[in-house]
């Protein structure tokens, strides 16, 4: 069982890696605008035109 | 003039921010032409839209352009906007639902890690797990729950800990005890190197428990945010002097002794007391009385009445001056203490829950001492006991349910305001209504409209739209193509004209358009007031006065038809409101009363038994508002009033009171099924657990199913008649209201 010592640490950094990504983004705000999000999707700022 | 919108203006340096309200964002396309447009004018830095609560941000360099040149900038880009100013509460709850979704987030991520590692332990307890493993894996559960829970309780611990402090129980209090109880015995259990440890259940406890608050808060932000976009839709804006120079202001920018003019048309927007000018007032949402009121100066005029004649200069005062308002806010303290007496559901439920569980654990480990196991094996069990009666299913039953009944009063064009409004009005059997301004419509309307030609009342009706008289802007509604005419003029206090067709048009006072007084007929109804139109050789007479809500007969028939009594109270005369009690079919009325009388009446019904519905807008509707059980206003209402109802509704429309009702009532069957479908669970889960059969699996299993089951059920609170009205809809309906 001597995997557990790579295998356990390595699962723990994963789902902290996951919860301070959330919280960042959280924090980032990007929440703020669900919808918002949605639409922009649409828009085609990005090409030059 | 200029405009003076400094109070919305937040400063960073060069930079200045200020956030507006937009009408109209519907799409993409619209975010695209706002940003782009306001960020081609030079000066702004950076334009925002944030389409989930339809408000735009903008940021400018000081110096450069001002507030007024933005909101022009945007008026060119073809929308309407309106400054928003974050309202206290409004922005504490959105930090309460980051600070709930934190909560939730770190519960969840603890959830799954545990999990992990029990779903590991369980398997392995039924094959070969070796002791060694079993109590790393329980030590490291143990160190992923312990700092999860005391960050992710802390909503729990924090509302326990206030309740218990004033000897009260609240849900919270079993849930906290729950949580650290689990915990603490599975620290003990990993010490002894027991089998079984509970940090999965306590965890996912606080995870679900805390999936459904933050729903509930999320529903509430949503509705709140179309909330302040109306109150800034609403937002009324004052000419005030500065020296001798007049700006535009928003009324909320004015501090007592400022002087202000109020034209005919306007409403008035402060307290304060007349010092120049005659005119008369319309105070239907300050009093409920219809007929126009005569003042001069030294008379006091309240915020909300409309002027009818006259150009009015005011002297603002402090709300403590005026002595209305003074009444009206002392018998609202006394009326909120005397409400803050209702004990909600599901802290009626929790004072039933935990003393009855906590006894059955005590009774337990008695059972199982006596019975001769050891005093550790019975704490054990007792304990056990108290986990898988967990309040998990019974804390969600109601949050739940408020949550999509919430939903569906929104999409039914009404917004919520406090959380256990949704009981209250479920337990109304006496619906009292207001008459001014809630069974008839927030504005005059023209009573005779069928009498008068199609294409004669359009012609009046554009040419009333270039004139500000209140009695115009009736006429005005009546008007199919909203196009007023070119080179319309208006003469105040008269009428205004226009060429039509080569013919003038003449729409005002019967003498303006040159109509004989002999030719009228006098009006039936002392509230009623008359507007005359001339187009050439044509002439007609418009009877302008309230008029009852389009759909209001149906409304009080469908009342009437799900059991409720009905009555009208009214600050009105007699003599108006009686034609409307008669219209509608309502036998019980009263008509004269002050606010003081309201409440008496209301208390006196409440001691009769009765639970009152309160549906009014005015401002002397605000006590009785509040002393009622519960309340509903139209979005029309004063301000005060509209802060002290359960519910708000929009447009013009009766029916969504009908819709409170039956909703409501809905809600309260599925909160009570609910309640029932968490007390069976109990009734089957506690036998096991005090035959000491219990075991962690078994606990999660439990806990999981009970809340899906209670969850699943309260999604039948939801609209039976799947009609999704998008908010884009409910805000047209407030552009509707507003206009």
């Amino acid at each position: 069982m001597n995997i557990l010592i790579y295998l356990v640490p390595i699962a723990l950094a994963l789902g902290l890696t996951g919860l301070f990504a959330f919280l960042w983004s959280l924090r980032a705000g990007q929440y703020d605008d669900l919808d918002g999000a949605a639409v922009r999707a649409l828009l085609d700022d990005d090409l030059e035109s | 003039m200029s405009t003076d919108l400094s109070m919305f203006v937040r400063r960073d340096g060069p930079l200045a921010q200020m956030i507006i309200a937009v009408e109209g964002v519907n799409c993409a396309g619209c975010i695209r032409k706002i940003e782009n447009g306001l960020k081609q004018v030079p000066g702004i830095v950076d334009a925002r839209v944030n389409f989930s609560n339809r408000r735009l941000a903008v940021q400018w360099r000081t110096g450069e352009i001002e507030a007024g040149d933005v909101m022009h900038a945007l008026e060119e880009i073809g929308y309407r906007g309106h400054p928003f100013e974050t309202a206290n509460a409004e922005a504490e709850e959105s930090r309460h639902a980051k600070w709930l979704l934190r909560c939730l987030a770190v519960a969840g991520f603890a959830a799954m890690n545990i999990m992990l590692l029990s779903v590991s332990v369980w398997s392995g307890n039924a094959a070969d797990i070796t002791q060694e493993t079993r109590d790393f894996f329980h030590w490291l559960s143990a160190l992923i729950a312990l700092p999860a829970a005391a960050y992710a309780g802390q909503p729990f611990f924090q509302s326990a800990w206030r309740a218990v402090r004033v000897r009260q129980v609240n849900m919270d209090v079993p849930i906290s005890l729950g949580v650290i109880l689990a915990i603490g015995l599975s620290l003990v259990e990993t010490a002894n190197h027991a089998q079984h440890a509970y940090f999965d259940s306590a965890v996912m406890l606080l995870f679900f428990l805390l999936c459904g608050r933050y729903f509930d808060h999320a529903m509430r932000q949503r509705t709140r945010a179309v909330a302040g976009n109306l109150a800034a839709l609403k937002a009324e804006m004052a000419h005030r002097f500065d020296g001798s120079e007049l700006v535009l202001v928003p009324a909320a920018a004015l501090r007592p002794g400022d002087r202000v003019l109020v034209r005919p048309g306007d409403r008035v927007p402060a307290d304060g007391v007349v010092i120049g000018g005659t005119s008369d007032i319309d105070e239907s949402l300050v009093t409920g009385e219809t007929a126009r009121r005569s003042i001069g100066a030294g008379a006091t005029v309240y915020a909300g009445s409309v002027n009818f004649s006259g150009t009015l200069t005011l002297k603002v005062t402090a709300a403590g001056d005026a002595t209305l308002i003074d009444e009206i806010e002392r018998l609202l303290e006394k009326a909120v203490v005397a409400k803050s007496r209702y004990v909600r559901l599901a802290d009626r439920a929790a004072r039933l829950y935990a003393p009855v569980v906590h006894t059955a654990a005590a009774l337990t480990a008695a059972g199982w001492l006596l019975a001769g196991a050891s005093l550790h094996d019975s704490i054990v069990i007792a304990i056990s006991v108290l986990i898988i009666t967990c309040p998990c299913a019974l804390a969600l039953a109601i949050p739940a349910v408020q949550v999509v009944a919430s939903g569906a009063l929104f999409r039914a064009g009404l917004i919520v305001n406090s959380g256990d409004a949704i009981e209250r009005m479920a337990e109304c059997d006496l619906v009292i209504f207001d008459k001014t301004g809630t069974l008839t419509l927030p504005e005059s309307r023209v009573r005779n409209r069928a009498d008068v030609p199609g294409e004669l009342l359009e012609c009046a009706a554009r040419l009333a739209l270039s004139s500000r008289h209140p009695l115009a802007a009736a006429v005005a509604r009546e008007a199919v193509q909203k196009r007023p005419f070119d080179g319309a003029v208006e003469e105040p206090g008269r009428g205004v004209r226009a060429m039509v067709e080569g013919v003038e048009a003449r729409l005002g006072s019967p003498e303006f358009s040159g109509l004989s007084t002999s030719k009228i007929a006098t009006p039936d109804c002392s509230a009623t007031s008359i507007i005359a139109f001339r187009h050439g050789d044509r002439h007609a007479v418009f009877a302008v006065s309230q008029m009852l809500r389009p759909d209001a007969a149906a409304a009080v028939r469908e009342l009437k038809a799900l059991g409720l009594e009905l009555a009208i109270l009214s600050g009105d005369r007699a003599g108006a409101v009686a034609p409307v009690a008669d219209a509608l079919g309502i036998a019980r009325w009263r008509a004269g009363l002050k606010p003081a009388d309201k409440i008496a009446l209301i208390e006196e019904m409440a001691v009769q038994g009765w639970r009152v519905l309160m549906v009014g807008d005015g401002i002397n509707d605000a006590p009785s508002l509040a002393a009622a059980h519960a309340s509903v206003s139209p979005i029309s209402a004063a301000h005060i009033t509209q802060a002290q109802a359960d519910a708000v509704f929009l447009g013009e429309r009766l029916r969504p009171v009908v819709e409170v009702v039956t909703i409501a009532r809905r809600a309260r069957r599925l909160m009570r099924g609910n309640l029932l479908l968490a007390a069976l669970y109990n009734a089957i889960a506690v036998p096991i657990a005090v035959a000491g059969l219990v075991t962690p699996l078994i606990a999660a299993a439990a806990m999981s199913g009970s809340s899906i089951l209670v969850t699943l059920n309260a999604l039948r609170a939801g609209p039976s008649v799947p009609a999704r009205r998008e908010p884009s809809t409910v805000a047209a309906d407030l552009s509707g209201a507003s206009a």
